[in-house]
């Protein structure tokens, strides 16, 4: 109760929050014969904006699960801040490819679900945030995707996450109003500082937002390239593209070398 | 089509048949056709329930046949969720519970008369054992449907964020099966009305179904028809709760949802 309170009290200010710091030491999982992800290793700094990219099925999405604690590797080590990851962390939130509101709540006591305590205006907070605080009194049906998902974000940021985990959250919307959204998370992870993890299948997503973006291919890291873009990145110039289009012959698996042949 | 806009008329339309019959009713009654021992005039009937209503002894019969009724469904109907709840959420409940609760629901409930009647003799316990019996299993078979098909999308989420075990029952689960349970009471209410009748018919010395049965004896038809009304009555005022409480509790669901202006 008293952690509780105290993350509600801290809400909506962003001092001295760095993030979390993640090792990843040969971390291994299986699903019955198939190996999902072996001898994967991984440094993310506090703060960090790492971006996975793959094609479906690579493992990328079970990795971030198990970030989430949400299942248990079979190998391997992961270490979030020097602490073995045993359990769900508080400190730890998901946004999940579906906004996953509960539709009975309105939008407010979605945001403030499982929070005890005097909450909701911090939830407004966060609401008003990702631009929502006039439909705080709605039902979630009403909402549009992408309003959805804003919903979903602020449920995260009520709990100032020092990780943020996010496994696709854009993939469902149109082109205009992704490109808003990952505007919005970028301007929230300057602001509270939260080492973000996006999983996606979108490399100009994970170009325009990541610091890092990490491939993975059949369980494995294969490429692990810095984006030194500054930002705001501007999504049509040439640096861009060509980071774009570097990242994205190795995830189709061509080397730009062998264009040529 | 022009005419069915005015909505009085529109509306009428559907009590055309009714009246039709009601009239004939009257006038076949009235004029000889229909004889006095089959079926009273409607007219008859009405003076007979401003009788039996000024005498006081309707609701004295109401009020017993009622009171068994809901106290029936309300014990049948918790033992109903109580049990759905528990198999629905635990796999272990469910092996230990679910084969036992489906023998027993194969048994027609009304078979049991002779046998609650040896138990129980002809006294309150008897009508509530038979209707709380009867409406536990449709409660039971949609409360434990409705929990196990929650959408385990929002089941995990509430994983992600940690809820405590009461706040994923009453935050997720319940309100998940919620529309689920209420088929099911619609459906345990008609069996509420239907064993009640069966009961006070079989065995009783006050209530509707005695008020009838009584009346069978002095040659009272036009009061048989009264009681056999009023149970109509009954039941479709059930019926209207029913609805009104789906209205209130499902109307965050689309289905529900009156149309906004």
């Amino acid at each position: 109760m008293k952690m509780e309170k105290q993350e509600i009290a801290s809400a909506g200010k962003a001092e001295e929050l760095n993030g979390v710091a993640i090792k990843l030491q040969g971390l291994g999982k299986q699903y019955g014969p198939l190996n999902v992800l072996q001898g994967l290793d991984l440094d993310i700094a506090p703060g960090e904006f790492v971006a996975i990219v793959g094609r479906s099925g690579c493992g990328k999405s079970t990795l971030l699960r198990l970030l989430a604690g949400l299942e248990k590797q079979d190998q391997g080590d992961l270490r979030i801040d020097g602490e073995e990851l045993v359990f769900l962390r508080k400190d730890t939130r998901v946004m999940f490819q579906e906004a996953r509101l509960l539709p009975w709540k309105s939008v407010l006591n979605n945001v403030g679900l499982g929070l005890s305590g005097k909450w909701q205006p911090s939830a407004l907070d966060v609401l008003a945030q990702v631009g929502l605080a006039d439909r705080a009194g709605d039902w979630p049906v009403v909402l549009s995707g992408g309003q959805r998902q804003r919903v979903s974000l602020a449920k995260a940021l009520i709990h100032t996450p020092q990780l943020l985990l996010l496994d696709e959250p854009l993939g469902a919307l149109d082109a205009l109003t992704r490109i808003e959204m990952q505007d919005l998370i970028e301007r929230l992870w300057q602001q509270y500082r939260f080492t973000a993890l996006l999983v996606t299948h979108d490399v100009a997503e994970a170009v325009a937002m990541a610091d890092r973006v990490v491939l993975i291919e059949s369980g494995r890291i294969t490429l692990d390239r810095k984006i030194p873009l500054p930002r705001p990145r501007m999504r049509g110039d040439h640096e861009f593209a060509a980071l774009e289009g570097e990242v994205l012959q190795h995830v189709l698996g061509r080397q730009l070398s062998e264009r040529g042949h | 089509m022009k005419i069915f806009r005015n909505q009085l008329i529109y509306g009428a339309i559907s009590w055309l048949v009714p009246v039709c019959l009601l009239f004939i009713w009257q006038v076949g009654a009235k004029d000889g056709w229909i004889s006095d021992r089959v079926l009273p005039a409607p007219m008859d009937i009405f003076t007979s329930f401003v009788d039996i209503y000024e005498s006081g002894e309707l609701w004295i019969h109401l009020k017993t046949s009622c009171g068994r009724a809901f106290g029936g469904f309300a014990i049948g109907g918790s033992i109903g969720i109580l049990l759905g709840v528990l198999t629905g959420s635990s796999r272990i409940m469910e092996r230990l519970l679910d084969t036992s609760v489906q023998m027993i629901r194969n048994i027609p409930h009304l078979a049991l008369t002779p046998l609650v009647i040896l138990w129980f003799g002809i006294g309150e316990e008897a009508k509530l054992f038979l209707i709380a019996l009867g409406v536990m299993f449709p409660v039971y078979l949609n409360t434990f449907h409705g929990i196990r098909s929650v959408d385990v999308q929002l089941i995990e989420m509430g994983r992600a964020y940690g809820l405590s075990r009461w706040h994923m029952l009453k935050d997720i689960i319940f309100p998940g099966a919620l529309p689920s349970i209420l088929v099911g009471v619609r459906y345990g209410l008609g069996v509420m009305w239907l064993t009640l009748i069966v009961a006070e018919t079989i065995a009783a010395s006050s209530g509707l179904g005695y008020m009838a049965m009584n009346a069978r004896e002095l040659l009272q038809t036009d009061v048989v028809v009264l009681a056999i009304l009023l149970y109509a009555v009954l039941g479709k005022l059930a019926d209207v709760l029913a609805r009104a409480m789906e209205r209130r509790w499902l109307r965050w669901h689309p289905n529900y949802q009156i149309a906004r202006a």
